[in-house]
């Protein structure tokens, strides 16, 4: 029988010496950490250096990071065996070395084997790399056991399937694991296994009775969470930890974390499979090691250090396809540092300058996401860390915590790039994005797409004008905008409710309170483009070239006009009004499971294949030629500066957008001052600014282009070389050469 | 109150401390080799602005500029050929409390009563003068420049006299302003200024050339290659020799 904690004097001992509150009678790591979190308002000078373990292991990943990129990509693949939490034994990269141990398979760098997104997908990437899947696992998932993908095709309309065809709605997750959810992995260093079971025991004993299609799922899905709970105690058995208990000090909290997210990762292959908020909640473990004698500053460095280097070795098994869409090898295990509390204090505690440190210690990486929650109120010190460490790494991106506090608390983490949610009372249902650019050539065209030359959209009269008229175009795109959000969610909605019939997230869910708030995220790319396209229209005169057929195929622009990301607010409104449009016509659509209608300006590096698929449109872009990446600007026509550029981003009104807008932005480092203490000033000026006009997420590269263009020709230089896309960081040398280009050509600010 | 105004740009982290707004004149009186903005020398052109559209403009970058301790600096072109203007827009910065600042080389000033009056009227508004000091040798002046540099010197100690803290700025370029004689020549006089709060060299550098070519005007310096850093530093020590900062 399982007891509460409070009530058994040998469970008290883990909590020994931490403050009381309601957290030792509920599951509340909220108030766990606001109760016992020492903030540090000091400089960096503290910090220590990798320890020689450190130094060693880290040799040890860089030289299988060589063999994985000699190998063509990977290097292992599981072709047998399932992935699930306990479905492989240990495995190390040198025992004797590491603080913190568990890999997703029997090694290190071997990529599990995850069919339950979709057959096809796990299949696919194996042959991509010349792996051939074991015959009988392929039988299973194709004759025995349905998978997520095969649902969602079983339901898909012919309407459905022409969008995603036509790439108006893409990049959803139909065929892989969604991701975007964020267990509360602490909670199983603070309560022990035991502890969370007893209490989705107790929820599962407290459903309604009355047996509706929404209490039976209810039902069913906590019985997964507590199994899912009980094989996580099993995945560190076989490392030999008894993780059915508190963890007792700092090495314990850091691998309880970590087992948790491990089980995660290895019944889940999510597009993003986001870490959360643990750094300030860790610290306070190692607070108190430190305060009892027992741990010292470079013993606690080098448990973060070595934290850090598996939360690195995070790798899922994807086509190549899937890696052009996403760039690179991405698994945003995202991590949110630093944030204001409620009460006034700053979240800020030695450990988040530690897990910056890692960017020293290990050199820099995509992974983890390093993600700062950023408040003008931070204290200076931490700010000017995190501006150092931008310059010197590119690889931490920002997020305005003074804007986003008021809607979700101040225990909230970042899933992915932009997508905020309530550490384990909260999660999102990933709506990947829909393409306004091509939206708006349905409009003109009256549904016909552009490139496929076939009618997708509805059948609507097509503009037939020679000079396109600003109204009659509104108002057609408001038609077709209309059709657009109806179809999107509905997609949505098929999609959501296979994932969580055949896909669920046991242990994820599991580490989530019984209620929750659900979002459905969805999210738009082309913004700029549409923006600047209306404003052709509307500002100077945009005249239609027609092929054969009468479908308007091209533009021709006399006149000048205003160009969004120049603060100019003729443009930046009708970018402002698109995004409020678009959000106002997804809410008259119901959302399965009740959730909540949210909407992100994202694109992550798909800019560059929905660009593709998206023909001439009237802002003078050319056919095949990339989106700006995110709310960004489209390159080379913001002529005013950074500021400006700015400051058209952040009048995009956050409230309706409130899984993110990504802005992504590049400037050498002359740009930024003459000596590095202006250049550091400079840009934690940069930051509040942003933050005060209520931008919501800045990406910081800090470079010269020469050196991306080195790294091109010689990348066997630059292994860790680290630059920010839209809402997370890629290792440059794995982009395509297309990929490279873009990022070169686009978001640098290079005035002298 | 309307200015010729070359362009904007809102992230200027050079031109004065902290972040910078910049608006560029249009027109100046030099004609320097080394000119990076060659685009601004024609008087009288340029787009027609008003203090308001400017300060509208400036007010929605407040939150950057105060953050770092910035302001507005004027540069161009020659901001001095717009007095009147200058006063007007300086003026309403001073009413939102922001830091100004003008960037010149001073090849317009002149001691005639109306210029005086009106220079008189526009530093009262003006926080910090960034002087280029572009050759102390009056022919090798002219040569570079167009014009000799009396004026100019004059003006440097009209600053002087009247206390307006100055950063002096020297463009170091190879072969024809960075002989040893004349920086210490230059070094000596900027030790007799009493307003000098920082001494910057700028490494000459060739991002400017496009805009000559632009103009269907010949580049001057085609064969000169930036300073080495060794040689700026060298720069530094002789400008800095005498002076006694503020």
């Amino acid at each position: 029988m399982v007891q509460t904690i409070v009530k058994d004097e040998t469970k008290m001992e883990p909590w020994k010496g931490f403050a009381g509150g309601t957290w030792q009678k509920e599951i509340n790591v909220r108030d766990f950490i606001l109760k016992n979190f020492t903030q540090y308002n000091g400089n960096d000078e503290f910090l220590a250096e990798a320890t020689p373990a450190t130094n060693e292991l880290w040799k040890q990943v860089m030289e299988l990071t060589k063999k994985e990129r000699d190998n063509g990509g990977v290097y292992d693949m599981d072709t047998e065996i399932v992935s699930t939490i306990t479905s492989h034994g240990p495995g190390y990269l040198d025992q004797n070395k590491e603080t913190i141990v568990g890999v997703q398979t029997d090694e290190p760098f071997k990529r599990s084997m995850q069919p339950f997104g979709g057959i096809r997908m796990a299949k696919a990437a194996l042959e991509s790399y010349g792996y051939e899947l074991n015959k009988e696992v392929e039988k299973i998932f194709t004759d025995f056991r349905k998978t997520h993908n095969q649902g969602v095709f079983d339901a898909y309309t012919k309407e459905m399937l022409l969008a995603r065809k036509a790439g108006i709605i893409t990049g959803l997750p139909d065929a892989y694991g969604r991701g975007r959810i964020i267990g509360d992995y602490r909670r199983v260093a603070l309560y022990g296994v035991d502890f969370l079971m007893a209490e989705k025991k107790k929820a599962h004993e407290s459903t309604s009775k009355i047996m509706t299609e929404d209490t039976i799922r209810l039902r069913e899905e906590i019985s997964e969470q507590y199994r899912a709970l009980n094989e996580l105690k099993q995945l560190a058995e076989s490392y030999g930890f008894d993780i059915s208990k508190p963890a007792s000090n700092a090495k314990e909290a850091f691998q309880w974390v970590y087992f948790a997210y491990l089980a995660a990762i290895k019944e889940q292959n999510g597009a993003a499979m986001s870490l959360g908020r643990v750094s300030t909640f860790l610290d306070i473990y190692v607070e108190r090691d430190i305060a009892s004698g027992t741990l010292t500053e470079q013993e606690a460095q080098e448990l973060v250090d070595h934290f850090v280097m598996k939360l690195r070795l995070v790798k899922f098994a994807r086509t190549p396809d899937y890696n052009e869409l996403f760039s690179g090898d991405p698994t945003w295990v995202t991590e949110s540092i630093g944030g204001m509390a409620l009460d006034g204090r700053a979240l800020v505690t030695k450990n988040s300058f530690r897990f910056l440190h890692t960017l020293d210690n290990l050199g820099p990486a995509p992974e983890p996401n390093l993600t700062v929650l950023w408040s003008t109120q931070l204290p200076e010190g931490f700010k000017k860390y995190c501006a150092k460490m931008s310059i010197k790494t590119s690889s931490i991106q920002y997020e305005n915590d003074d804007i986003m506090r008021p809607e979700y608390g101040d225990d909230y983490g970042i899933a992915c790039c932009v997508s905020a949610m309530e550490i384990g009372k909260q999660m999102q249902f990933f709506g990947a994005r829909a393409n306004l650019a091509k939206a708006l050539l349905y409009a003109i065209n009256g549904g016909v797409d552009e490139k496929l030359k076939i009618q997708v959209g509805p059948k609507f009269q097509p503009i037939t004008s020679d000079v396109l008229d600003y109204n009659e175009v509104m108002e057609s795109f408001d038609n077709m905008m209309e059709w657009l959000a109806g179809l999107y969610i509905n997609t949505l909605n098929i999609i959501h409710f296979m994932h969580d019939k055949y896909s669920y997230e046991r242990i994820e869910m599991a580490l989530h309170d019984t209620e929750i708030l659900r979002t459905m995220a969805t999210g738009i790319a082309g913004l700029s483009v549409v923006a600047d396209s209306l404003s052709a229209i509307k500002h100077a005169k945009v005249k239609v070239i027609r092929d054969e057929n009468g479908l308007a195929v091209d533009f021709e622009t006399e006149g000048d006009f205003p160009k969004y990301g120049n603060n100019d607010d003729r443009v930046d409104s009708i970018a402002v009004e698109l995004v409020q449009n678009f959000m106002k016509k997804l809410k008259k659509h119901p959302t399965y499971r009740g959730s909540m209608h949210t909407m992100s300006i994202l694109t992550i590096t798909s800019n560059v294949v929905y660009g593709k698929k998206t023909g001439n449109t009237p802002d003078g872009r050319r056919a095949g030629e990339p989106f700006a990446p995110g709310a960004n600007p489209m390159h080379g026509r913001d002529t005013k500066g950074t500021l400006a550029s700015l400051s058209s981003v952040a009048k995009l009104p956050y409230e309706y957008a409130l899984d993110g807008i990504s802005n992504t932005f590049s400037i050498v480092p002359k740009a930024l001052g003459k000596e590095e203490d202006a250049q550091i000033k400079n840009l934690v000026a940069i930051l509040d600014g942003y933050a005060a006009k209520t931008g919501h997420h800045l990406n910081v590269n800090v470079f010269n282009r020469e050196t991306l263009l080195d790294a091109m020709e010689h990348p066997e230089e630059y292994p860790q070389l680290t630059i920010r896309v839209s809402g997370y960081a890629v290792n440059f040398i794995k982009l395509t050469r297309e990929q490279q280009l873009d990022v070169i050509n686009r978001t640098f600010h290079e005035t002298m | 109150m309307i200015g010729n105004i070359h362009s904007i740009e809102t992230l200027g982290t050079v031109d004065g401390p902290g972040i910078r707004y910049i608006v560029f004149t249009q027109g100046c009186l030099l004609r320097c080799q080394f000119c990076h903005n060659a685009d601004t020398w024609e008087i009288g052109t340029g787009k027609q602005m008003s203090v308001s559209e400017i300060i509208d403009d400036l007010k929605t970058y407040l939150p950057f500029i105060e953050a770092s301790g910035g302001g507005i600096t004027v540069s161009g072109g020659e901001p001095l050929l717009q007095i009147p203007f200058l006063i007007e827009l300086f003026k309403e910065c001073k009413k939102l409390g922001i830091h100004t600042t003008i960037d010149s080389s001073g090849g317009c000033y002149s001691t005639n009563d109306h210029f005086q009056q009106q220079l008189e009227e526009l530093l009262k508004y003006t926080d910090l003068i960034l002087l280029d000091l572009k050759h102390i040798d009056r022919e090798k002046h002219k040569k570079l420049t167009g014009l000799t540099n009396e004026h100019i010197l004059t003006f440097a100690r009209h600053l002087s006299d009247k206390r307006v803290p100055v950063w002096i700025r020297h463009v170091l370029v190879p072969g024809t302003t960075d002989a040893t004689e004349d920086l210490e020549k230059l070094g000596k006089f900027i030790g007799t200024l009493k307003n000098v709060k920082k001494i910057e060299i700028l490494p000459y550098h060739k991002l400017g050339v496009y805009k000559w070519e632009a103009l269907g005007l010949e580049y001057p310096l085609q064969d000169v290659e930036p300073p080495s850093e060794e040689s700026v530093e060298r720069a530094y020590q002789l400008l800095t020799a005498e002076v006694q900062f503020i």
